[in-house]
Order: C-alpha cells, then sequence, then structure tokens
C-alpha cells in the first residue's frame, strides 16, 4: 500500500524542474558520440579514430578515418563498417525523442511513477542498445571474409577497455554522449531518492 | 702585362683585406665542435626551424631542405621529368613541360605582400630555354610553366618579385634578333641583336602568370636582379656585363671597358606605358623602347662586369657585387632619384639616360676578392659573397662617411668558391638573421671520393652576434645558385589532396565506378587505386589504339601514394592521397604488359599489380622505341 502511495505522489516543484532538466541532457546527447574507438600503431601516432553518435559514425581527421580502418580491416576479411547498416542509428535518435516526451509527461503529470516507468524502461533501452552494439562488435570480428589476405583468428573488438589487435592498440570509451545519457538516468534516481526521504516524512 | 698587373693589384687588395676587416681572430673559426654540433643538431622526430628552397640548376628542379640540420627532405620537379613522382609522364605535367626535358633554374623567389615572403607561391626561372614556373607552397607542386617567353633569351636575371607579388621581372642574358627565330649574322649583334626585360603579371588569387609587357634594351648581358622596397618599391635594377656589345671570346671581348651598367627600371611606369598603348607588338607581346618611354629606365656604371645586385631590406641602398674587383660598390636610392630631377646625366646608350655614377655611388666597401652577392640579416650587417677569395665578408650596412674599409667586420673562408649565398629572409623587408648558407662551387674532395663527378657543398654559418660560426656541411643536390631560407611557421601545406577538392570528372572513389569505353581506336580507363590493388587490374585494348587512363588514388591519408607503371611502355605515374592523373598514349606493342605500384604502399604492395594486354592487330608497325610510340 505503501509503495502505491509513493508511486501516486505528486513530485515537489524542485523535482519537476529535475525532470525536465534532466530532459535537455537527453536532447543534448546526439550531438556528441556515444562510444569513441581509438587505433593506435607505430606508424599511426596520431591514432585512427572513430566516433559512434546515436544518429552516425564519424571517423576522425575529417571523415578520412573510417575509410583508413576500413582499408586495414579489408585484410584481414572484415566487412566495411558503414553507419547504413546500424539499424540502431535509425530507431535510437526516435527512442530518444520517445523518452524526452515520457520526461515532459513526467514533469507535467508529475507522479514518481511516472519517474520510476521512466528510470525502468530507459534502463532496458540502454542495456539494449549496449547489447546490440557488442554484438555488432562481436560479428564484425567473427564473420571474416573466408578469402581473405591475412588469415586471423576471429576476435572480438574490445567494447570497453583496450586490447591489443596485430600492431594496434585499440581503445574503446563511452563518448560524452553516453555520459550525458548517464547523467539523464542519475538525474532522475536522485529524484527519487528525495522523493522516498520526503515521502517518509510525510508518513512518519 | 697589363693584365698580370691586374691580378697582381687584386692579390695585393685581398692582403690588405683581413687587417682591415675581421676584429680578431675568433670570428672566422671553426666553432668549438661539439657546440656546432649542437647547434645544427635536430633529434630525429623534431623539425627544423626553417625550409631552404634551393635551386637545382641544369637538374632543372627544386630542392627542400630543413635548416639548420640541412637534410635534404623533399624534391620539386619543374622542368625535368622526375620518375620518383611521375611527374612529366602524365597528361597534365607533360603539357607543362611543353616536350623539353630539362632546365636550368637559377633564383627562386617567394610571393611576398609587403616586401615580406608570404609564403604561398615560389617562382623559379629556367634560364635556358626561358621559362619562368610557379610551385605553389600549399602543395609543393609545380602548378605553371609559362614560356618559352617571347622575344627573351636566356631567362637569367629571374624571377624577382616585386614587392607585393604584382610582378615577376625577368630579363635575358643572351640578347638575339627579334622576334625569335629572326637571322641576323653576329657581325650585326650591336644593332640588330636585342636584350628584353619582361613584366610577368602575377595574378593575386591564383598566382597565374602571365607576359605582360617587355622593354627592348641594347644587347648587353643582363644578369642579376633586384627589386625595391619602400622607396624604391616601384623599381628593379638589373647588373649586366657587355655593354661592350661584344660577341666571340666574351671573358676577353667583354671586359674591356671599366665599367659596365646596372639598370634602374620603374616597373609601374612600363606598366602604365604598356596599358597606355605605347611600344609595339613583337612576337605576341607588347614591347617598349626606353626611347619613347621617359623615366622608365636608366643606366649607372658601375664596376667592370658586376654580377649581384642588391636592395638593402629599407629599400634605399642597391648594393652591387665588382666581381673582378676587390670591394661591392654601395649605391643611394635617394641619391640616385636626385640625379634623375637634376638631368645629372653622362651620356646616353640608345636613348637610355646614363647617369652620372660619382652622384649615385656612396661607398665602395673593401670585402675582398670577387664580391658576387649580398644578404642582410636584422642587425645592419650584410654579407657578401667573395667568389675569388672562397669566403664570406660581414660588414656593416652604414654609417656611409667616407671611411668604408672599417665597416667590414669579419670574414669565414668557404669551401669553395662560393656563388649565391641565402641568410633567413634576407632579401626581405625584414630579415630574419640567424643563418646563413654558402651555396659553394666547388668541393674539391672534401667528402668521401665519389669519383671525377664532384658534388656541390653548401655550408651552414652561424650569424647572430658580430661574427660568423661554421656549424655545418652538406653536399646539395647540383647546382645550387640562389635559394631562400624561410621561416618554417609562414607554410602551412595540406598530407592529402581532400576528396572534395578534386574535380578530375574522371576521378572516381569506389571500385564499382572503374570503367573501361571502348570508342573505335580509342579506349578510356578510370582506374581506382587503394591498399592494394587496382580496379580494373586487366585492361585489353587492339594494337594501335589510343590509351587514355585516368588514374585515382582514393586513399585519404597522408603519405599513402600510389604508382602505376606499366613495364615496358616507359610509362610510371605517382597519384598523392586523392589525386588523378591521366595517361595517354598509343598501344603500338603487342603482347602483354605488366603495370604495378611503383610506390611501395603497404604490407601487400607487391601484389598490387596488373596486366595491360594488347591484341596484336594486322597492319599497325611496331613501334622501335621503348615508349611504344607514347
Amino acid at each position: 500500500m505503501k509503495l502505491v502511495a509513493w508511486l501516486s505522489q505528486v513530485l515537489s516543484s524542485r523535482a519537476r524542474v529535475a525532470v525536465l532538466g534532466a530532459g535537455v541532457l537527453l536532447l543534448l546527447a546526439p550531438f556528441f558520440p556515444l562510444w569513441k574507438i581509438t587505433m593506435f600503431a607505430s606508424q599511426f601516432p596520431e591514432g585512427l579514430r572513430l566516433s559512434v553518435y546515436a544518429h552516425q559514425l564519424v571517423g576522425g581527421n575529417g571523415g578520412a578515418d573510417l575509410q583508413g580502418i576500413n582499408i586495414l580491416n579489408h585484410y584481414i576479411g572484415m566487412r566495411e563498417i558503414h553507419a547504413a547498416d546500424f539499424v540502431e542509428m535509425k530507431f535510437i535518435p526516435f527512442v530518444l525523442g520517445i523518452f524526452l516526451l515520457l520526461g515532459l509527461r513526467t514533469a507535467v503529470f508529475a507522479r514518481v511513477g511516472n519517474v520510476v516507468d521512466l528510470v525502468v524502461l530507459f534502463a532496458y533501452f540502454s542495456a539494449f542498445s549496449l547489447g546490440a552494439f557488442a554484438y555488432r562488435m562481436y560479428s564484425y570480428g567473427h564473420q571474416l571474409s573466408a578469402d581473405a589476405p591475412i588469415k586471423v583468428a576471429a576476435f572480438t573488438p574490445p567494447i570497453f577497455g583496450h586490447q591489443r589487435i596485430a600492431n594496434f592498440d585499440v581503445y574503446s570509451y563511452p563518448g560524452v554522449g553516453s555520459l550525458l545519457l548517464g547523467l539523464f538516468v542519475l538525474g532522475l534516481l536522485t529524484v527519487l531518492y528525495f522523493e522516498i526521504r520526503r515521502f517518509r516524512r510525510q508518513t512518519t | 702585362m697589363k693584365r698580370y698587373l691586374g691580378i697582381a693589384a687584386l692579390v695585393f687588395a685581398a692582403a690588405c683585406a683581413p687587417s682591415q676587416g675581421p676584429q680578431g681572430g675568433t670570428n672566422s673559426r671553426l666553432a668549438d665542435a661539439r657546440e656546432a654540433a649542437q647547434r645544427s643538431y635536430v633529434e630525429p622526430g623534431k623539425l627544423d626551424e626553417f625550409y631552404l628552397f634551393y635551386s637545382g640548376g641544369h637538374s632543372g628542379q627544386v630542392y627542400v631542405a630543413g635548416v639548420p640540420s640541412m637534410r635534404h627532405i623533399a624534391t620539386i620537379p619543374v622542368f625535368a621529368p622526375y620518375p620518383a613522382t611521375g611527374y612529366g609522364f602524365d597528361a597534365e605535367s607533360k603539357a607543362m613541360l611543353g616536350g623539353y626535358t630539362w632546365g636550368d633554374v637559377h633564383h627562386p623567389a617567394i610571393s611576398k605582400t609587403g616586401g615580406d615572403y608570404d609564403g604561398r607561391w615560389l617562382f623559379v626561372n629556367d634560364n635556358a630555354n626561358n621559362r619562368l614556373a610557379r610551385v605553389d607552397l600549399r602543395d609543393f607542386k609545380t602548378h605553371q610553366i609559362l614560356g618559352p617567353i617571347a622575344n627573351s633569351s636566356g631567362n637569367h636575371g629571374s624571377a624577382f618579385v616585386t614587392e607585393n607579388s604584382e610582378y615577376a621581372l625577368v630579363a635575358s642574358r643572351f640578347s638575339i634578333p627579334i622576334p625569335r627565330g629572326t637571322y641576323a649574322p653576329t657581325s650585326r649583334y650591336a644593332t640588330d641583336y636585342k636584350g628584353i626585360l619582361s613584366g610577368i603579371k602575377i595574378d593575386s588569387a591564383t598566382g597565374e602568370m602571365s607576359v605582360a609587357w617587355q622593354i627592348v634594351t641594347p644587347p648587353f648581358d643582363w644578369d642579376l636582379a633586384a627589386t625595391g622596397r619602400e622607396i624604391s618599391r616601384d623599381w628593379v635594377v638589373w647588373s649586366s656585363y657587355n655593354s661592350e656589345r661584344a660577341t666571340g671570346r666574351l671573358e676577353v671581348t667583354a671586359s674591356q671597358r671599366d665599367r659596365d651598367y646596372i639598370t634602374f627600371v620603374n616597373w609601374r611606369t612600363a606598366a602604365g606605358a604598356a596599358a597606355a598603348g605605347k611600344g609595339k607588338m613583337i612576337g605576341g607581346v607588347r614591347v617598349l623602347n626606353p626611347r619613347e618611354v621617359p623615366g622608365m629606365m636608366y643606366l649607372v656604371p658601375l664596376a667592370k662586369s658586376p654580377h649581384g645586385a642588391d636592395f638593402s631590406p629599407d629599400g634605399r641602398y642597391v648594393v652591387g657585387g665588382g666581381k673582378l674587383a676587390p670591394y661591392v660598390t654601395v649605391f643611394d636610392f635617394q641619391k640616385f632619384l636626385s640625379a634623375i630631377a637634376a638631368h645629372d646625366t653622362t651620356g646616353s646608350e640608345d636613348g637610355i639616360p646614363v647617369l652620372r655614377f660619382e652622384s649615385i655611388r656612396i661607398a665602395e666597401v673593401p670585402v675582398g676578392l670577387g664580391p658576387l652577392h649580398t644578404q642582410f640579416d636584422d642587425q645592419g650587417y650584410a654579407y657578401t659573397s667573395l667568389f675569388v677569395e672562397s669566403a664570406i665578408a660581414k660588414w656593416k650596412l652604414g654609417p656611409f662617411d667616407g671611411n668604408d674599409s672599417a665597416l667590414v667586420v669579419a670574414k669565414i673562408p668557404v669551401h669553395f668558391a662560393v656563388g649565391h649565398l641565402v641568410a633567413a629572409h634576407g632579401d626581405t623587408r625584414h630579415p630574419v638573421g640567424r643563418y646563413l648558407i654558402s651555396m659553394n662551387k666547388l668541393s674539391k674532395g672534401r667528402h668521401l671520393n665519389v669519383g671525377p663527378s664532384q658534388p656541390e657543398s653548401s655550408e651552414l654559418i652561424d650569424i647572430t652576434g658580430d661574427g660568423m660560426t661554421m656549424l655545418y656541411e652538406a653536399y646539395t643536390e647540383p647546382e645550387p645558385h640562389f635559394a631562400q631560407l624561410v621561416r618554417a611557421d609562414l607554410l602551412h601545406p595540406i598530407e592529402v589532396y581532400p576528396k572534395a577538392e578534386n574535380k578530375n570528372p574522371n576521378a572516381i572513389w569506389a571500385a564499382s565506378d572503374a570503367k573501361i569505353t571502348r570508342r573505335p581506336g580509342i579506349v578510356e580507363a578510370k582506374i581506382y587505386t587503394i591498399r592494394s590493388y587496382f580496379t580494373p587490374n586487366e585492361i585489353e585494348v587492339q594494337q594501335g589504339d589510343s590509351v587514355i587512363l585516368y588514374v585515382t588514388n582514393a586513399e585519404q591519408e597522408r603519405d599513402m601514394l600510389h604508382g602505376f607503371g606499366i613495364a615496358g611502355y616507359n610509362i610510371n605515374v605517382v597519384m598523392d592521397p586523392g589525386e588523378t592523373k591521366t595517361i595517354a598514349f598509343r598501344a603500338t606493342k603487342p603482347g602483354v604488359y605488366p603495370f604495378y605500384c611503383t610506390n611501395f604502399c603497404s604490407a601487400m604492395h607487391q601484389e598490387m599489380q596488373g596486366y595491360f594486354l594488347v591484341k596484336p592487330r594486322a597492319g599497325v608497325p611496331v613501334a622501335a622505341s621503348p615508349a611504344g610510340g607514347n
């Protein structure tokens, strides 16, 4: 009963503002890379860079690095990486829009339950997207062409952290976009934390 | 007997010079070896502070080195084919070369704004075939070769750019009857042979050069030039020899008069006269006669057979190298203007006024034997190369109060027979100082013995402070004449050709766009190159077909060059990243000819190859030349 009462508690005005603020982070996220992959080798001291955005892939060096990475990958028979192949990039911006609308709805109708919905749905969405990203990396490293000039054992490029692949040191880390999404969730969790405290104060 | 006396006098002057010149003995001595090494050492992976662009003489090319390390970095092919970059093999550069396979590069000139290098273009002359080339410093490539310039022959006094690169000014060293192609026996040299000074207009946006006007002169041998600055900004000077108008054995016949001339030409007046329709069209160019354009050209006597003529940084003084005299003559541009105003003349040559030498000269600085060229630093010093003495003299640019011998402050021996010298920004409004390079004509065994064809040497000299310190010696590609020593931070070259800038309609960026098109007698192919393959990798034609290949390097990564060489067909081009080149030839030889990537690119470079197949066709003769009728 207590839980139901809490879920239907109307958010404090400060909490509404916080939800709106979190929504702004959501709005900003697509302008920054969600993930960044960087490869260094002795003849690439400046590195080859790839930034994964919600809606696009951007190679470093004015876009040239994506072609550079694909050229290197073709030697081991890896498929070319093209933004067009990432279905995620079509639905992620759309889904982010949905979350923005849900956030607005939460700020207006302002029930704790709306915030919980938002957190749960977003957690699911994040887990799914990360999983999809990991599976893509796995696929690129495992579906190598049989007639590749250089035969290498199937591998999974790093999802998070550093990995040595042939002569390359490959680093893969979340970008500012993911950080903003993380802060969005953190903002919502903070709202929930304060709403629990308020609820306790009021019921005791 | 007279000549021997003359030489004796020169030797005597040389013996006197040191006592008048260097203060103490430390200036010219080799620096402490460790210190010198440190000052010229540039750690692997570290960058030099200056670019040295030096002319390659009759190699036809321009060479780029770093200073202070003196390391040769790159060769810029200009007037001669250069298989290493495929220059002279593709249709575009072949058209620019116009069938010539050599040139004689003497005087590179970086474009200027406000009298200082602006780092946009490098203009170089071809003394042999009367041409002028423009190298774009954005990509270090030759983009235009102008010429052969009409009427002009022996494009030596060239190229010298005006204060804001309005013009490149060039002059003829070898007079001929004009227009070129006209016959006259040398017995009519004095009257029928003509010297030519040319104003080459430079488009301020694109650098494109065009012959704007010319001035016809007596058949003196125009030698070297300098352009004015500030007070003298509208003027250019040229030195000359052979005021005797002699032919035959010139070392004797052109050395009879005590003085030859330096000419002062107002290029702005010339441009105005040409615009006003003065002069007449000869060889397709508007040629002005100084007789008809008063105020455009003056002659000033200068010690016998002078060589260099150089403006001081502020444009106030002109230093003339006496070559056969043991001193340089300093002219005051102010006094030159006063002499014009006062009609202070001593005669004329074909209507060109000769101004009174004594009225304009303000000093004769006894720098030493065989003074040729003068450069300047930021501390008020001038540096003059001494060919005969094999040394460089450092002297103060004033005060010119009559005590000329006190101006010489130091002298350093060089090895050997220095021609040109170059100081950092040493021919601009604001010289930088610090380094001077002595470009020597002879090395005489100072190197590992490489047989009778001995290299030229260039020596790096530290010129900070009051003296000069020898730092380093390098063997520069033959044959350096003049050079430009420019601060590295002034240039911002690209590293790849951006795909978006490639406007070639035959450029392709995907293997799927590669295509072979056949028309009767003509086969065209768009070829895609990328690590490590060509598409297509087989090109089949009929014997006798005209073949046009458009080869695109689709890379956008720096230093990822690809070559395209056809074995047995005398073809090799190299495409930089993002570049498309065109190869056009006739497939006269039947058979199978491999093509391959000639410029090492990647681990699978060896595999980057294909076949050019020529099906025999009856009735087509097999070409005897290796190029196969190329």
